[in-house]
């Protein structure tokens, strides 16, 4: 049976397994089972490696009457990035969400719910079909709603039904264009919508297409919903919502603008969808400088991190000439994704580990605690090098190459953003890093295990070695990839 | 001529959602919303699938699709709303600026 | 004739829509939504489209109807059933609504007519008759099968909403029925027609109209009047013949689907001989997982509040 499949079917097998399973059988199947679907990644990755996208028309049905699959190189790395992510998700959950830390109900829910969101993020990085892409939203977003309520505490449940709103009026606004799409053409195929004959409705549903995913992906003015919600989970959960979620929207978004209506990107979209990109990557960073919590500096860094991702869209298009630095661009924000999931993963499992030491994450309270924790400490800093963008780390790569293509092309603007961006990131986690490596520590912490405390600097060590072995990364996301994204929109 | 009607009312419906959606606090209401905005769009997708020589049946599974998509989406909100409502005494949302 | 028909309906339609925007009280909103759905569904049968239909009276009506009437009355008992009505026409939302309405009549005028996928020809290797049902269990199966997926992440998100100390109690909250009553006849004698109303539509679903998800909504529907009676009592989500209900019907498809590709074809793929009795086992297989899962979706998370007080 082929990687692919394996990636696509083994989460929610384990799901529907995990419901079955008597609570002490739970988490080793889960771990096992984890295991296995990141070998399965990395198949797929040696597979994309040598042989270039491989493709699986569902049912053998070939569209336009059945779903295609396809795995590029970039929906490799974002499989692999993700199983990564998810397996050390799982291994640092088996001490943090224990029945007898946060009760049963949250000790049983997490694993299925964690599980059906691997497996829709891997439909979604998969599919090739539009509306498929939207029943695979629509997965993710119910078990991201869920895992935001867990706590089950007002607050997380304001958040989440926030998260939800903000959620529906996404899909609704996506499935509308969806319903253009295949009203005017006939098909909901990436590559068939390709090679259509163009509509004037078309630029209706591109348009409104990106409106819903930019809510779904937390793009200013549309973030409000994420810092409580990605603060008010379990650190395990919000590890997923921040570090994997927002990128299977965007994804969907690089498809629609690269893959299949390249020709409808017009200079006034592009720039308007960048400057959103901007504002988020300033507002996110002056936010995240004035929390008190360490959880929410972390969310609000993520409303500026995404914000880098989105000078895909100037950088690497314009006016329809090729342009030399589009290849840079496009590479670069998927470094960004890449990198960003990685380190903002570990940083939210550090933030579990303080939690569950010394029962709080304000800023005051952790003072002096990477003398009890260095090596949590540790993984706080390297992650914090990759969303600075410090070399030698996959941040730096992802903003080095960003820089470089703004300065070919001419827009300097994104390139004082990237810079600003990285300088308020600096400011913003300095706070919490000179409060863990003060002198005296406040509060004494209870003992974690060392394989919990090794999660997090694993993830984070990954993040530095994105940058510092480039060029696999970077050969990868090269395969497969779309005309526009070589040669400009 | 009959197509065009439908299709028409689906706009409407979706209009009528998205205003109920924004101007309507109680939350089973812009539940009731989001419902009219979906059965809306699939109103006008069917009489677009409705157009051709043969009545197209792919519109109608998706339809299908969408509807039970709808409704665990619902299902899920109600149960917040509930679960909210319990430990808040509202069935509204808190304003963003009380929000941690 | 058929014109005015349609004119009137859509009259209807709109009326009872917007009666759920503007109606005063939360109540009268909800009880304006059922009867939109209902008028819905006549549109729906009027555009030829029965499958649909059934869909729309059964789930987007009926189920979602009394998912909102049972969540209204909780709402009602906490004193949060309803909020002032808001006064006046808010004009930015009133834009922005005018707005998504007027560019989808646009695009209705601006849609091309495009060429459809040809399912006719395709249809004699799907096993079944129905085109629909084709479409939904063959040659876009692995939509049907995500779908029914997020049925059970939702239940899932459903159940995690339960308070800690009432995770074991019996599932959503304690229905009063008076002996003898309405309610427990009906709890009685409905229940058996259900059924066999509800694996009808299953089984005409493969060549006519109806299929797992019509069938399963008249199932669940059957369910719940039983235990709105108390003719059966809510389980707990411990109970592990509930877990293998709300579970055999995605595995069942998953692994219909992974011995397709065990055996050399792509995953999903169904061998034109053995599509019908292939799909007729997945969808008896989809439709216990969709009524219990439709049903339990419905009474909510486990509540020990109802019971005591």
């Amino acid at each position: 049976m082929s990687a692919l499949v394996i990636v696509l079917t083994l989460p929610l097998m384990t799901a529907l397994t995990v419901l079955l399973l008597p609570a002490r059988a739970r988490v080793p199947v889960v771990l096992a089972s984890s295991a296995l679907i990141v070998l399965a990644a990395g198949a797929l990755v040696l597979a994309v490696w040598h042989g270039g996208p491989v493709t699986l028309a569902v049912g053998g049905w070939a569209p336009p009457l059945g779903i295609a699959l396809r795995a590029d190189g970039l929906a490799a790395a974002l499989i692999m990035m993700s199983a990564l992510v998810m397996g050390a998700v799982a291994l640092a959950a088996q001490f943090e969400l224990t029945p007898d830390r946060v009760g049963v109900r949250m000790g049983f829910g997490f694993w299925p719910l964690m599980l059906l969101l691997w497996g829709a993020l891997n439909a979604v990085y998969l599919s090739r079909d539009l509306f498929n892409l939207y029943v695979g939203i629509e997965l993710l977003s119910l078990a991201a709603v869920a895992l935001v309520a867990l706590s089950g505490s007002a607050q997380a449940l304001a958040a989440a039904l926030r998260y939800m709103i903000f959620a529906l009026a996404g899909s609704l606004l996506y499935l509308a264009g969806v319903v253009l799409a295949y009203g005017a053409h006939g098909t909901l195929d990436i590559g068939l919508l390709a090679v259509r004959v163009p509509a004037h409705t078309d630029a209706l549903a591109l348009a409104l297409m990106t409106a819903g995913l930019l809510a779904k992906t937390a793009l200013f003015p549309f973030h409000v919903w994420l810092p409580p919600a990605h603060a008010g989970a379990p650190a395990p959960a919000s590890a997923l919502l921040s570090a994997l979620v927002p990128k299977a929207s965007f994804l969907i978004l690089i498809r629609l603008w690269f893959e299949a209506m390249p020709d409808l990107a017009s200079g006034a979209a592009l720039l308007v969808l960048a400057a959103l990109g901007a504002i988020a990557v300033i507002w996110g960073g002056v936010l995240a400088l004035v929390q008190k919590r360490l959880k929410l500096i972390i969310a609000y860094s993520t409303v500026a991190q995404l914000g880098y991702l989105f000078f895909i869209f100037p950088l690497a298009g314009g006016d329809g000439s090729a342009q030399p630095w589009a290849a840079g661009a496009w590479t670069g924000a998927m470094f960004q994704a890449l990198s960003h999931g990685l380190a903002k993963a570990a940083m939210f499992l550090t933030a579990g580990i303080y939690i569950a030491a010394i029962g709080s994450d304000r800023l005051g309270d952790l003072r002096g605690l990477a003398r009890s924790l260095p090596m949590t400490g540790f993984a706080f800093a390297l992650a914090a090098i990759t969303l600075m963008g410090l070399p030698p780390s996959g941040g730096f790569t992802a903003k080095y190459l960003l820089m470089t293509s703004a300065f070919a092309a001419g827009q300097w603007p994104w390139a004082l953003v990237l810079a600003g961006g990285g300088v308020l990131a600096a400011a913003y986690l300095y706070r919490p890093i000179a409060a863990l490596f003060a002198q005296g520590a406040r509060t004494p912490a209870r003992p974690i295990p060392r394989v919990w405390q090794a999660v997090p600097l694993v993830l984070a060590a990954l993040s530095i070695l994105l940058g510092l072995l480039s060029a696999i990364p970077f050969d990868l996301l090269q395969i497969g990839r779309p005309a526009p994204a070589q040669e400009g929109l | 001529m009959s197509l065009t009607v439908f299709a028409l009312t689906g706009a409407a419906l979706v209009g009528l959602g998205v205003y109920g959606l924004l101007a309507l606090p109680h939350l089973l209401r812009r539940i009731m919303c989001f419902n009219l905005i979906g059965s809306g769009l699939f109103l006008f997708f069917g009489a677009a699938g409705a157009r051709g020589v043969a009545v197209d049946a792919i519109p109608q599974a998706l339809i299908i699709t969408g509807i039970v998509v709808a409704l665990s989406a619902s299902a899920l909100a109600v149960g917040l709303v509930v679960a909210l409502a319990r430990r808040t005494g509202h069935a509204a949302l808190p304003d963003e600026d009380r929000t941690p | 004739m058929s014109l005015a028909l349609d004119l009137a309906l859509c009259a209807l339609i709109l009326g009872a829509a917007l009666a759920t925007v503007a109606g005063g009280a939360v109540f009268r909103a909800v009880i304006f939504f059922i009867t939109y759905g209902l008028f819905l569904a006549i549109g729906w049968a009027r555009l030829g489209a029965f499958d649909v239909a059934l869909a729309e009276a059964a789930i987007g009506a009926g189920l979602t109807g009394v998912l909102l009437l049972a969540a209204h009355g909780r709402l009602r008992r906490m004193q949060a059933g309803d909020a002032p009505p808001p006064a006046g026409l808010n004009l930015p939302a009133a834009l922005a609504g005018a707005g998504m309405a007027l560019a989808l009549g646009w695009a209705w005028f601006a849609l091309p007519v495009p060429a459809t996928p040809d399912i006719a020809q395709a249809l004699p290797r799907s096993g079944v008759g129905n085109p629909v049902t084709a479409v939904l269990l063959n040659f876009r199966a692995w939509d049907t099968l995500l779908e029914s997926i997020v049925l059970l992440a939702a239940l899932l998100g459903v159940w995690m909403l339960a308070r800690n100390d009432d995770w074991n109690a019996p599932l959503g909250p304690r229905y009063h029925a008076l002996s003898g009553g309405v309610l427990v006849n009906f709890g009685r004698f409905l229940p058996p027609i259900g059924l066999c109303f509800g694996v009808y539509l299953v089984w005409a679903g493969a060549d006519y109209i109806g299929g797992a998800f019509q069938g399963g909504t008249v199932l669940a529907a059957v369910g719940l009047v039983a235990l709105m009676a108390n003719v059966v009592r809510p389980p707990r989500v411990s109970y592990a013949l509930l877990r293998v209900a709300v579970v055999v019907g995605p595995a069942v498809f998953l692994l219909a689907g992974l011995l397709a590709a065990g055996f050399g074809g792509a995953f999903l793929t169904l061998p034109p001989a053995l599509a019908k009795p292939v799909i007729l086992v997945i969808e008896a297989a989809l439709t216990i997982s969709i009524a219990v899962t439709l049903a339990l979706l419905v009474i909510g998370p486990p509540d020990d509040a109802g019971r005591s007080s």
